[in-house]
Formats: C-alpha cells, sequence, structure tokens
C-alpha cells in the first residue's frame, strides 16, 4: 500500500467515526466539536487530491467562522437533551427507510457502470510549482465573474433580508436618532424673546 | 491566459438594476426620514429605465457575453420588459396596502429591485451555473417578502414553508444539473445540446439527471404534485406579496423551463414531454377541482393559479411529436402567450383583493365580494372581466391563450389531452362564475365605501380594461411572442 492511500484510509475512518458521533452524540457540544473533526478530516482528504486552496478554505470557513458560531449558538440556546431525544422511536421507521435508500442509490450510482473508478479516470498529477490558488483566482476573477459577482449579490439579499426580519427597534430607548440631532436648527432649541427692560 | 474582458453592452440592463439596487439602500439609509416614499419612487425608476435600457439595447440577434454564460436575444427582452411592467404594477397596487400595515420600509422595495434583478439573471441566463444564481436570487428576495409581516404568525409559517420547499427543490435542481454536468461535460445550455446530439453523454445518466431538474421546476412552477407550497404561501402572504409571487416569477419560470428544457436538453423532448404531460393533466384536473371547495379568495386564486400553470404546460410538451419539430415554433409561442396573458389576468384578480382592503381589514374571502356591484359597479365589471377571462369565457384574452394552447396540443396529435382541458376548464368555470354571482347578485355586508389612491384606480381600470381589449384584438401580443420565439430559437 503506498503511503498515500494509507494517509487517506486514516483521514476516512477519522471522518467517518466523526460523522457517526455527530449523530449519537448526547451533548450538542460535543456533536458540534465532531463535526469540526469531520471537516477537518474532510479538509486532509482534499489536500490528498491535490486542491490545496479548498482545504484550506474549508478549515478556516467552515472549522474557524462557521462552527465556532454554531457553538455559539447551541451554548446560548438552553437544549433540553431529553425532550429532543422524545419521538426518536416513531420518527426511526421513516428515518431508516430514508436512510437505506439513500444507501442504495450511491451503491447504485458509484458501483454502477457510469461512476465507477474506470468510468472516471485520475487526472494527472499537476507539476510543480502549479498553484491551485492562483488558478482558482484566475477562473473567479475572468471566466466567472459573472457568477462571481452575482453570488455577492445573493450574499447582500440575505444579509438585508436577515436584517429586514430581525431588527427590532426597542422602545423607550433614550439614544437620539443622528440624523435628527445634525439636523437640529438654533430656533429649536434657542427661543430669543423680546422683553422691554424693566426698572429694579 | 487569454481572456478577454466581456462585452457588458448586452447586460446593461443587469447592471442598471444592479446598481440602482445598491443606491436604493444607501439613499434610504442615509435620508431615514424619506425613506419610505423614497425607495418606492426610486424602485419605479429603475424599473422604467431599465425598460428604457432594454429597449435600447435591444436586437434581433442572439448575443453571448460573460464567457457564454449570459444570452441576449429577443425572447429575454421581451419577458424582461414584461417582468418590468408586472413587478411595477405589483409594487403599485400594493404600496397603499402595505402603508396601511406598516410594511413599506424601504427593504421592501430594494428586496423588490432585487428580485427583479434575479428574474432577468434566470431570463437571460445560457448557463446552469447563473441559472441557479438567478433563481436563488429570487426565491431569497421573495421569501423574506413573504415573512415581512412579522407580527402575524400566519405570514412566519408561510415564509417558514415556503423556504424549506425552496430549498429543497433548489436541492433537487441542482442535483439534476450535476448528473447533466457529469454527462456531458458542460454546463452551458448549447454545449450541453451538442454532447447528447453527438450522443457523447450516457443516456442513463442523463435522464436520472432531467428527472431531477423536471422535479425542481415542477416545484418553481407549482404544478401537482409538487404544489403543496402554492395554496399556503399565497393565503399566509400579506397580499400585495401573494400579488408579486403570483405575476411575474412565473414569466420567468417559463424562461428557466424554455433555456433548460429546449435550449439545453432539446434531443430528449421525447423523455422531457411525457413527464411535463403527467405534470400538466394532474395541474388541470387537481387545481380546477381543489379551487372549487375553497372559500378564501386568495387560495381560490392559488388553485386556479396552479390549473393555468398546467394548462401552459400544455403548450410546451406539443412542441415535438415523434421527433417531427414542425409544430415547435407554434407550441412554444403559445405557451408564453399563455403565461403572459395569465400574469396580466391575476395581476388584476389580485389587485381587487388588494382593493377591496383597507386598514384592519382582510378581503380575503369570496364573502367579501358580495355586492360590489351596488358598492362599486365599475370594479365590479372590472372583476367580472378577469373573471371571464380566467375562465376561458369568449372573447377575452384568456380565450385566446387557452385556444392557442388547444391548438398546439391538437395539432401534435394529443386529442384526448385537449378533451381533458376542456372539460376541466368548463368545471373550472364554476368557481370564476361564482365569484360573478357574488358581486352582482348578493346583497353586501359591508357597505364602506372604496377608497383608493388614484393611481391604484386608474392602473386597476387599465388592468381591467387591457384584458377584454387584448381578447378583442390578440393577434398583435400573439405574433410577438411568435416574432420573440422565431428571432431566439
Amino acid at each position: 500500500m503506498e503511503f498515500k492511500t494509507f494517509v487517506f484510509y486514516v483521514f476516512a475512518a477519522i471522518m467517518v467515526f466523526a460523522a457517526l458521533r455527530v449523530i449519537t452524540a448526547r451533548n450538542p457540544v460535543h456533536a458540534a466539536l465532531f463535526l469540526v473533526l469531520a471537516f477537518f478530516s474532510a479538509g486532509g482528504i482534499w489536500m490528498l487530491l491535490e486542491a490545496e486552496f479548498l482545504a484550506i478554505t474549508l478549515v478556516l470557513v467552515y472549522v474557524g467562522a462557521v462552527m465556532v458560531l454554531f457553538l455559539f449558538v447551541i451554548m446560548m440556546l438552553d437544549i433540553n437533551v431529553d425532550r429532543m431525544r422524545q419521538g426518536f422511536w416513531s420518527y426511526l421507521p421513516v428515518g431508516a427507510l430514508i436512510a437505506i435508500l439513500l444507501v442504495v442509490e450511491m451503491v447504485l450510482v458509484l458501483g454502477g457502470r457510469y461512476f465507477a473508478l474506470d468510468a472516471m479516470p485520475e487526472p494527472p498529477p499537476a507539476q510543480a510549482g502549479y498553484s491551485n490558488t492562483r488558478e482558482i483566482g484566475r477562473l473567479l476573477y475572468t471566466d466567472y465573474v459573472y457568477p462571481f459577482e452575482l453570488a455577492s449579490l445573493v450574499l447582500l439579499i440575505a444579509m438585508v433580508a436577515a436584517v429586514t426580519l430581525t431588527l427590532r427597534k426597542r422602545k423607550g430607548l433614550k439614544s437620539i436618532d443622528p440624523e435628527i440631532q445634525l439636523s437640529v436648527k438654533r430656533e429649536d432649541r434657542v427661543r430669543l424673546v423680546n422683553m422691554p427692560a424693566e426698572k429694579e | 491566459m487569454n481572456f478577454v474582458v466581456p462585452d457588458f453592452y448586452p447586460a446593461a440592463a443587469e447592471i442598471f438594476v444592479a446598481i440602482m439596487a445598491l443606491v436604493t439602500m444607501l439613499a434610504t439609509t442615509f435620508l431615514k426620514r424619506i425613506g419610505r416614499s423614497l425607495a418606492y419612487v426610486l424602485a419605479q425608476a429603475t424599473l422604467i429605465g431599465a425598460a428604457f435600457i432594454t429597449i435600447y439595447t435591444m436586437d434581433g440577434h442572439v448575443t453571448l457575453t460573460f464567457s457564454n454564460m449570459f444570452i441576449a436575444d429577443l425572447m429575454g427582452d421581451l419577458l424582461k420588459l414584461l417582468i418590468y411592467f408586472a413587478v411595477a404594477i405589483g409594487l403599485l397596487y400594493g404600496r397603499a396596502y402595505l402603508a396601511d400595515r406598516n410594511m413599506d420600509r424601504p427593504e421592501y422595495f430594494l428586496l423588490a429591485l432585487l428580485m427583479t434583478l434575479g428574474m432577468m439573471v434566470m431570463v437571460t441566463s445560457n448557463h446552469m451555473l447563473t441559472l441557479y444564481m438567478g433563481l436563488e436570487m429570487m426565491s431569497l428576495s421573495l421569501y423574506a417578502m413573504v415573512a415581512f409581516d412579522r407580527e402575524s404568525a400566519r405570514s412566519t409559517e408561510a415564509a417558514m414553508k415556503y423556504f424549506v420547499l425552496g430549498a429543497l427543490a433548489s436541492g433537487l435542481l441542482l442535483y439534476g444539473m450535476s448528473m447533466i454536468y457529469g454527462a456531458t461535460g458542460s454546463l452551458e445550455f448549447s454545449g450541453i445540446a451538442q454532447a447528447i446530439y453527438h450522443q457523447a453523454a450516457n443516456k442513463t445518466v442523463l435522464l436520472f439527471g432531467l428527472v431531477f431538474i423536471m422535479a425542481g421546476l415542477a416545484f418553481k412552477l407549482g404544478v401537482v404534485p409538487f404544489h403543496m407550497w402554492v395554496p399556503d404561501v399565497y393565503q399566509g402572504a400579506p397580499t400585495a406579496v401573494t400579488l408579486m409571487i403570483a405575476a411575474a416569477p412565473k414569466l420567468a419560470a417559463f424562461a428557466i423551463s424554455m433555456r433548460l428544457l429546449v435550449f439545453g436538453l432539446f434531443e430528449l423532448a421525447e423523455q422531457w414531454q411525457s413527464m411535463l404531460m403527467f405534470l400538466a393533466v394532474a395541474s388541470i384536473v387537481l387545481g380546477n377541482l381543489a379551487a372549487i371547495a375553497q372559500t378564501n379568495i386568495k387560495r381560490m386564486l392559488a388553485y386556479s393559479g396552479i390549473a393555468h400553470i398546467g394548462f401552459m404546460l400544455l403548450g410546451l410538451l406539443s412542441g415535438v411529436v415523434d421527433g417531427d419539430r414542425h409544430f415547435a415554433l407554434n407550441a412554444y409561442s403559445s405557451a408564453m402567450f399563455y403565461a403572459v396573458s395569465y400574469v396580466l389576468m391575476t395581476l388584476a384578480a389580485f389587485g381587487m383583493v388588494i382593493l377591496l382592503s383597507r386598514a384592519g381589514f382582510e378581503a380575503e374571502n369570496i364573502e367579501d365580494f358580495r355586492g360590489l356591484n351596488q358598492r362599486s359597479p365599475w370594479f365590479a365589471a372590472m372583476m367580472m372581466i378577469v373573471m371571464f377571462s380566467m375562465a376561458g369565457i369568449p372573447f377575452f384574452i384568456g380565450f385566446f391563450a387557452k385556444f392557442s394552447v388547444l391548438q398546439a396540443v391538437v395539432a401534435a396529435g394529443y386529442i384526448w389531452l385537449a378533451i381533458v382541458a376542456v372539460l376541466m376548464s368548463v368545471i373550472g368555470a364554476f368557481y370564476y362564475l361564482r365569484v360573478v354571482k357574488v358581486m352582482y347578485f348578493d346583497e353586501p355586508i359591508d357597505s364602506a365605501p372604496i377608497h383608493a389612491p388614484a393611481d391604484v384606480r386608474v392602473m386597476l381600470s387599465a388592468n381591467g380594461l387591457a384584458v377584454a381589449v387584448l381578447g378583442l384584438l390578440p393577434q398583435g401580443l400573439m405574433s410577438l411572442c411568435a416574432y420573440a420565439l422565431i428571432a431566439s430559437l
């Protein structure tokens, strides 16, 4: 066995184990941490596929940002573990059926003639000095610039939607809107009253 | 590395709308006190401006740009113009309704603009990736708009349903696309068509992908058996948003069906036609039968919409008969004409529902239309025109739309299909006529006078009259659709 294959199996085994623990761990925080481990191993496998940039992005973005946020949310929510487990047995038949269907489909697709290993030959390895990152960057900003810009607009929509659906003005706050503050004129604040001079 | 800077000119309208959406966002942030009316005015100005740009950049040729991801052709331009029109009308009808419910926040108009942009991207896509991006832009904006009434539990529930099912549909569509990509090695529609034509692609994998693509499309179109979300979302969303969902997105859905099925997978026409046939028959039957049982007019219009989309599919499925492509042009242009006339009718129908609603009162039930003739004979007549037209009574636009689709179906030799469709529209006429009966022969429960802004009154009247006038003179619009397709196919 080649060393590369050995590394692949190590990563794959860790990933499968971690993925199983995600759904079996009792404590949701543990489950989230196992998901981090699964992402890490997936990153390792991508590295073996010579997709260094994607591997590092996976670790940076998913592990570094998304999962940390996720952990925060899980810790903030007061999840009752026992209530989560209610109905496990009643959902089991449906869940098991779907799982079996998925496995059968996967076997059909991967084991079938069309997507088997000989139908998908291994691509030739890239030369030394070939930069994955550079190639992705070049493609993103040239050929794929249109969908790339559209993706940025999709993110903008998500932001606008999230803000507009969740931002609520709290009532009873004493803070002043800066716009009103800035547009104040002297006449609003000071009133000059003309009074005749009076003798003491 | 030979990269040529793409030609931005064909995409001028898209770029304009994108920039204006950003301008609207910034302007309303800095000018908060006039933000609401400013956002409305900017949104309408953007739509009008985009219409001018589209007309100006329109030529009869097919132009590809952005590494062949963007296609500018006459079909796309025509559909884009109609989309601006539908969105502009939707904003105009809905504005007072939203203001009464404190929902006319600037974000609403911003999301409407971004939704329009998403639809434009869908209409002009020549690549799976851009098609999907456009679809997500449109859908995300719509999900947020459905949930815009944060106080209403029903709206939130509708938005949740729409979001979850929409995400599922997007997943199905993406899965199908990945299969097609795996089989043909191309994401570009012309590339896919070529790979299939040269039989370079594995047929089993292609069909596998096609099934998923059809399921995803059917979800987005809202046809049986993927229609579950339609009535709930139509009913739960604020009526102004229902109007938005019911009108322009149908044109965009027609466009992506054309792009995917006709431009990309035309070689598989025999296969997708039989799938469409099932979807169409099921939608026409179930839509019309279920609409009879409804008391809520928004739900009724939702089911009637399902039936109408089924009718539109009848046009799409009669293009190729036994490998003969003679009828394709006629069939597709009849489907396009159907989509256009449906949008025109649905705008007027939901416009009427909005017209009868006022602050603190939702005219949601068919009962609310009781005695409308005594309250406002003019608008009762408008509603009658729209209902007659939807039922397919001659000589309104809906009749000609149904007629041209049936002509295409008969030409393709599916006589039984035409018979089912006609029978079902006769049954469907019942619930349309019931609304007319309620308006003219029942006593009003609620005698409050109808007050709506002058622009809504004028536009709604024009909308209703257009349904009648285009019914008398349908030839122009019909030949426009046919001409656009000749230039594009």
